[in-house]
């Protein structure tokens, strides 16, 4: 098992691991509307399936609130 | 400018607050902050900021004052229902200081009136309920080089940042509005009413911050907090270079209708 970080909350999980992945076992409710950084970087939505998870990364999952009124 | 005894007593625990003073309370009163929908942000936004006298508060509005408003949106009364929000506005930021000049707009923010409006102030809130005047109110500042603060809620939880040139943008994290009813809205997911006013008044004092020009505003920083754990999270991010707006190779160089964005995504 390897260490992560996931919205500041540590997490174990098995690598090799792809963000898509981890979206999935996050059960991110609307995974095409989620932003993610990765290391304090965006990750373009086309490279989800491509981005690798490695040990000690930190990952942060935004979502879209669109209220105020 | 010359404070009366009567505004030195007034503003007086800001006056006392080192970090302001009479020079800190002199800026705010110069200050010009527009704040757009006077809703659930907009009413803490408008009640803090007219209390602090900020000199000129700008609020845009094209609705009337619904009684399911009532909940969370404490600048309006019961009997106001059915008053423009613009008008119920001025009506109590008048009351609370008669210092503060205001200037209603009864319309809604649109591209074509944006650039117009926004001109004449220092500073932007974002109070609206809908992704593409949020995305609108972004591109807008980000191409006038105007500062904003973004907010957003929705059931328990709440989001935002402050935007200055240079600075991370909206569209740097979320890069474009969501489908047409992806993402569920206030009225149709519901709110906590309180959630709006612990929202707004960080957007209210961000406005205070950047005027007096003291701490930090947030500014390459996302707020987010859930009021069911009352946990508060400021998640770093920066300038995104696949920005379509503020990034290495934008796409977006002028303002697009918001109606018509959303028209747009919906075709696809």
């Amino acid at each position: 098992m390897s260490k992560i970080k996931v919205n500041n909350e540590e997490q174990e999980v098995t690598l090799p691991l792809s963000l898509s992945e981890l979206i999935k076992l996050n059960k991110v409710l609307q995974p095409d509307m989620v932003s993610v950084q990765l290391n304090g970087n965006f990750v373009l939505k086309e490279d989800f399936d491509s981005a690798a998870i490695n040990e000690g990364d930190e990952v942060d999952f935004l979502y879209f609130m669109g209220g105020g009124r | 400018m010359d404070f009366t005894a009567e505004q030195i007593e007034r503003y007086s625990r800001h006056i006392l607050l080192q970090d302001v003073g009479v020079e800190g309370q002199e800026k705010i009163q110069k200050g010009k902050a527009l704040v757009i929908g006077a809703g659930g942000l907009g009413a803490p936004v408008l009640l803090y900021l007219a209390a602090a006298g900020v000199g000129t508060l700008g609020v845009i509005d094209g609705d009337v004052v619904d009684l399911s408003n009532l909940q969370r949106q404490v600048i309006h009364f019961t009997q106001d229902v059915g008053k423009p929000k613009v008008q119920s506005a001025k009506e109590k930021i008048n009351q609370i200081n008669p210092d503060v000049e205001v200037i209603t707009y009864h319309k809604f923010f649109t591209a074509e009136n944006a650039f117009d409006i926004i001109k004449d102030y220092d500073f932007i809130v974002d109070g609206t309920d809908n992704f593409p005047v949020k995305f609108l109110i972004n591109d807008a500042c980000v191409l006038a080089g105007k500062p904003f603060s973004h907010g957003g809620i929705l059931r328990f939880e709440g989001q935002t940042l402050t935007h200055q040139p240079d600075t991370a943008c909206y569209r740097c994290v979320f890069h474009a509005p969501p489908p047409p009813n992806a993402v569920p809205t206030c009225s149709q997911a519901g709110v906590l009413g309180a959630i709006a006013g612990m929202l707004g008044t960080i957007q209210a004092a961000e406005v205070l911050k950047f005027l007096v020009g003291t701490g930090e505003l947030l500014t390459n920083k996302l707020l987010t907090f859930n009021a069911k754990t009352m946990n508060f999270r400021t998640v770093n991010v920066k300038k995104n270079p696949a920005c379509p707006i503020c990034g290495k190779h934008p796409t977006i160089t002028e303002l697009v209708e918001a109606e018509q964005a959303a028209c747009e995504l919906k075709k696809k």
